[in-house]
């Protein structure tokens, strides 16, 4: 069988999305890629010094700046002239993606480079303790959303991040779940295939950060396609296409994780939630006709 | 410390994650495998090897029993057990 490019032996949690989300991606992209990695969870459990799980080039930027340096990798293939024949990734968590890595996102897309950037969305900043970021979705009980007398976890819903790269004008936007682990590597062909600035959003459960039990990964991200929580889009040339489903209640999603235990016996806000995962059906059209 | 630090390409290798099992370790029945390949696709630590149906295995250097081999599984051919039973 042939070896992976993303090896055993890193220090991932048990059951963490991520590392099989960026195996997943480094498999598909094949041995002629360059990564460049945000600082995070993914950065820390793979290449735990003086160990490393990758088997392409592996560069650590900072934390807010793969985009950046991808950029400038990307320019320097393009002056040896061998760009061509080789695919950059640059990588990062939602915190280093939405938030303080948005600003070298915003300019590796605008000035269109030829690169794949993929974020890989767990919903918090889950290397340091599982913070609130851009990405947490509503209600969600973080360490910075606490739930409380007045709170019921994160007051915000999800910052609309596919939308933001696709408002560049770019050639290939796509939001992707472990829970469809082959639309993963349908998705990550494809834009491979695409020259330009490529933008990949993969739902990643983490067993810490959500808690739920380890095995329970692929059958969470699973419900959250299917509810409606995380629709899973794709814009090609700005064309729209998404995953169709046959809409569950959220309450099947929620009640797989402790970080949303507080919502289960409320109604009132569970058809908060509910409307937060109607509004999507509706926006993207995915009822299942 | 400066510069750039390089490490050996899939050095981590090296470390033995099987230890961190506690409770269970899937097993591998290889009775009604269709080799469809979704253990495979699915193990968070890329420990699982096969080709055929009824080959599929586990690296238990590696596994972290995480579990979600058996919960993929179509035909429920990969099942929890007792990380100290003799099986
Ligand atoms: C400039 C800077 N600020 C803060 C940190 C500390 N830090 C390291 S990882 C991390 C969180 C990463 O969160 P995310 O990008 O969502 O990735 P995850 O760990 O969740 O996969 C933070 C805050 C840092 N390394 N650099
Ligand atoms: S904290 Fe979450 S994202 Fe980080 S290694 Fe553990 S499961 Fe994966
Ligand atoms: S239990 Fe988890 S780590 Fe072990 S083989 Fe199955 S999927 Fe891989
Ligand atoms: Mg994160």
């Amino acid at each position: 069988m042939p070896e992976h490019l993303f090896t055993s032996g890193h220090t991932a949690c048990s059951g963490c999305g991520q590392s099989l989300a960026a195996r997943l991606v480094i498999d598909t992209a094949g041995p002629n890629t360059i990564v460049v990695n945000n600082t995070g969870c993914l950065e820390v459990f793979s290449t735990k010094y003086p160990e490393s799980a990758w088997q392409v080039p592996w560069v650590h930027s900072l934390f807010e700046n793969a985009a950046a340096v991808a950029s400038g990798v990307e320019a320097a293939l393009k002056y040896l002239g061998t760009k061509d024949t080789i695919n950059i990734i640059a990588q990062a968590g939602d915190g280093g993606t939405a938030d303080i890595g948005l600003q070298a996102l915003s300019g590796m897309l605008e000035r269109g480079h030829d690169i794949l950037y993929v974020c890989y969305d767990n919903e918090a900043y889950m290397n340091t303790g599982v913070q609130r970021s851009g990405l947490t979705p509503f209600d969600a009980n973080t360490t910075t959303s606490p739930i409380g007398n007045n709170s019921k976890g994160n007051p915000r819903p999800k910052k609309p991040l596919p939308e933001i790269a696709l408002a560049h004008g770019i050639p290939y936007v796509a939001t992707a779940s472990v829970g469809f682990p082959q639309d993963i590597q349908r998705k990550v062909k494809k834009a491979l295939s695409i020259k330009g600035p490529k933008y990949m959003q993969i739902h990643v459960p983490c067993p810490l950060g959500w808690r739920h039990e380890p095995q329970l990964t692929y059958a969470i991200a699973k419900l959250a396609v299917e509810t409606g929580l995380y629709p899973l889009v794709e814009f090609e040339n700005g064309v729209k296409s998404a995953r169709q489903i046959k809409p569950k209640p959220v309450e099947e999603y929620l009640k797989t994780q402790a970080r949303f235990k507080h919502l289960i016996n409320n109604p009132e806000e569970l058809k908060r939630v509910q409307a937060v995962a109607d509004s999507n059906i509706e926006r993207y059209n995915l009822k299942l006709q | 410390m400066f510069g750039p630090l390089i490490c050996k390409p899939g050095s981590s290798k090296n470390n033995k994650t099987g230890s961190w099992r506690v409770e269970v370790k899937p097993k591998f029945l290889q009775k009604n495998c269709i080799a469809c390949k979704m253990c495979l696709v699915i193990c968070p630590e890329a420990c699982i090897t096969g080709n055929e149906k009824n080959t599929y295995i586990c690296d238990y250097q590696y596994c972290k029993g995480c579990g979600n081999c058996a919960a993929i599984c179509p035909k429920q051919d990969i099942v929890m057990i007792k990380e100290d039973s003799k099986e």
